[in-house]
């Protein structure tokens, strides 16, 4: 009596399950459409996971491609762990990732590994473009006009106050305090560190001496933990100055200085990140499916700005399983497209990558197969 | 003395019952016992094994602070011994003194939500007290520290040049102490109100005002476990990351006696969090065996406190 309407409600719910369980494989099998259209314009209805990561720069702008990707795709299931460069391109050559993020291009070392792990050459294309502002606090001045050598002389420590005469011959007319200079840098190792030692170092003349380098070079000035505590540590205190992703200075009434390019002075915009990699050359002696920029600090074009975070994105040419191929293949491609540097520009406030760079990243991303 | 045996089935098999429950719950006990010390032993092998390349790794790794690891470690040890001493020095004296409010002085109504409150703060986020000591109580205090600064600058602690953000190791103490007193503040609290009665009426009744019979009564016996309250709130205050990292502006390991410049020394944990993810992945193992350090000079610490309490204990009895 009770046994029996027990089992036969058992029964009921195993047909249930079962039923539904092969309706969902059958409409799944349905969407298996891998046509990977290589003219960018994107792939639909991929499957599979993939995980990635590395750069913690590029975390926005991977959630605003993935969630434009996954439009068109549902159900592949990609992930980005926001490890650090470091890490990122560490687990992709140990296999974890199947792609990474990174904010330095790969090493002679690390290619030769990747290399072993891909059974070829790994391939390393440009993503992700993001101006650095260096932003300072002074009551009532909102913008000021400053070269790389007076930015390396106050980072290096040898200017101490605001009213020192290499600033005020470069700003005319401006009232400007004789507050001490507090400059702020990153205490953590970061991409924006490495692009601005690098700028200071090229472009500095001299007065900034040290090479680039992710770490904070010096142990003198403030330091704080990520972009929104430098950016803290500014709108914290007066008379700072320090260096920060432009998404997160702007708009919040810090004053932003325009770099000296050629003999005007520029102020950071997207368009003058992207045409400053634009006028950046491809690095000599790497495979060809790996791009690697030298970028140009020296510009005197003025519609450049020197200050910039170039990343890149590294992944296999080829993967044991295709639908690991397929989805890279057209997230990479999603990346790279109009339609994904549109949608990192408005979520991220990244600059879009030139065209022909764009073109020439494409080419290199449709040779991943499987 | 005659011993009745059980001679009924019932008897017999309750007594099997009881044994059986006593046998389950002494099991547990020493299972969860057990497990601890597992999970301890394994947190000490994991460091131990990821962090052995990290006591002689490249040079570069050391650098520009200290050419080897001894004197990388050394003063990532001063900064955490410092920053650890301001907030204890701050906050054993409030704890104390709020427990004893709490257990001798207060009225009962006024008592029990005081400690609600008090406990509510240790359910606050370190990340919320990191966030708000960098945006609020490091600019509060700037003009204070100034001050310091001004007047008190030929003091070693408040020489040099004063910090323009005030986040210093002085504030990182502070929010530390703040982190420490829920903690040290309710064992100091359950360790006075359980002074037996006795003792207290006994000091009352020779005529002793209520201080000195806190002083002869209710010290003394609660003193272990008073030192057991400061040892968890210092084991907090060595080992708190998230906070430290946010307000302190560190210049990496270093040894210095002032404590409101922007120059401060890093403390282990704030170290690690900040270097961990970087570009280069070599850092990690020296990272990780200055947490083998930390973690060895935390348990030494307690170690030669219970070891003094035992002794002065002795002496006593």
């Amino acid at each position: 009596m009770k046994s029996t309407s027990i089992s036969r409600g058992r029964r009921a719910a195993a047909a249930g399950t079962l039923a539904l369980a092969l309706v969902g494989s059958l409409a799944a099998c349905g969407n298996n459409d891998t046509s990977g259209s290589g003219s960018g314009n994107g792939s639909t209805g991929l499957s599979g996971t993939v995980a990635g990561g590395g750069s913690s720069a590029q975390e926005t702008a991977q959630e605003a491609w993935r969630a434009g990707f996954g439009q068109a795709n549902p159900d592949a299931k990609i992930s980005y762990d926001a490890v650090g460069s470091g890490t990122g391109r560490e687990n992709f050559i140990s296999g974890s990732y199947k792609y990474a993020g990174t904010d330095s291009a790969m090493t002679s070392d690390e290619l030769a590994s990747a290399a072993k792990t891909c059974g070829g050459d790994p391939i390393q294309v440009p993503v992700f473009i993001s101006p650095v502002d260096v932003a300072f606090n002074l009551p009532g001045v909102k913008t000021l006009n400053l070269d790389a050598a007076t930015i390396g002389s106050i980072f290096a420590g040898d200017i101490t106050t605001w009213n020192d005469s290499a600033i005020a011959q470069q700003n005319p007319g401006v009232k400007l305090p004789s507050t001490k200079i507090s400059p702020v840098h990153r205490s953590d190792s970061s991409g924006t560190t490495d692009n601005f030692t690098d700028y200071l170092y090229q472009a500095s003349n001299g007065s900034w001496k040290t090479e680039h380098s992710s770490d904070w070079p010096t142990t003198k000035g403030e330091s704080a933990e990520g972009t929104s505590g430098v950016v803290g540590a500014i709108q914290g205190g007066e008379g700072t100055i320090g260096y920060a992703d432009d998404s997160a200075v702007k708009d919040t009434g810090l004053g932003i200085v325009s770099l000296k390019v050629g003999s005007d002075y520029v102020a950071p915009s997207a368009e003058g990140a992207s045409a400053g990699l634009a006028a950046s050359e491809l690095a000599t002696g790497t495979p060809d499916t790996v791009m690697q920029y030298n970028i140009n600090r020296t510009t005197t074009d003025p519609s450049t700005y020197p200050l910039f975070l170039a990343s890149y994105e590294v992944a296999c040419q080829s993967y044991d399983d295709k639908a690991t191929a397929d989805i890279v293949k057209g997230f990479l491609t999603y990346m790279i497209s109009d339609a994904g540097q549109k949608a990192a520009a408005a979520n991220a406030f990244s600059a879009v990558l030139p065209a022909d760079i764009a073109s020439k990243a494409q080419t290199i991303v449709d040779k991943i197969g499987s | 003395m005659t011993t009745h045996e059980p001679t009924t089935d019932a008897s017999l098999s309750s007594a099997r019952r009881s044994d059986r429950g006593d046998r389950i719950f002494s099991g547990l006990a020493r299972a969860a016992g057990l497990t601890i010390l597992v999970s301890l032993a394994a947190v000490f092998v994991f460091l131990l094994l990821q962090g052995l390349d990290g006591f002689h790794a490249d040079r570069q790794y050391y650098e520009p602070s200290a050419s080897g690891f001894l004197g990388y470690v050394l003063k990532l040890l001063f900064g955490t011994a410092l920053a650890a001493v301001i907030a204890m020095v701050i906050a054993v004296p409030f704890a104390v003194g709020v427990a004893l409010f709490l257990s001798h002085y207060a009225p009962r109504r006024l008592a029990t939500p005081i400690a609600y409150v008090i406990d509510l703060l240790a359910a606050v986020p370190s990340v919320v007290f990191g966030l708000w000591g960098a945006r609020t109580l490091a600019g509060l205090s700037q003009p204070f520290q100034a001050w310091l600064n001004h007047h008190l600058g030929w003091l070693p602690f408040f020489s040099g040049e004063v910090s323009a953000t005030g986040r210093t190791i002085l504030v990182a103490g502070v929010v530390l102490a703040i982190m420490v007193l829920p903690i040290t503040t309710a064992i100091c609290r359950e360790v006075f109100a359980r002074t037996p009665r006795l003792n207290e009426e006994a000091a009352l009744a020779l005529g002793a005002t209520r201080w000195e019979t806190i002083r002869y009564a209710v010290f003394p016996h609660a003193r272990s476990g008073m030192i057991a309250g400061m040892m968890l709130g210092l084991g907090r205050a060595l080992g708190e990351t998230m906070a430290v990292t946010m307000v302190l502006s560190a210049g990496g390991p270093l040894m210095t006696w002032q404590i409101i410049t922007s120059n401060n020394p890093a403390t282990i944990a704030s170290n690690i969090a900040a270097r961990f993810n970087g570009e280069d992945v070599g850092i990690q193992s020296v990272l990780l065996a200055t947490g083998l350090i930390l973690f060895v000079f935390t348990f030494a610490v307690n170690f030669l406190a219970r070891w003094a309490i035992a002794r002065g204990e002795r002496k006593f009895a």
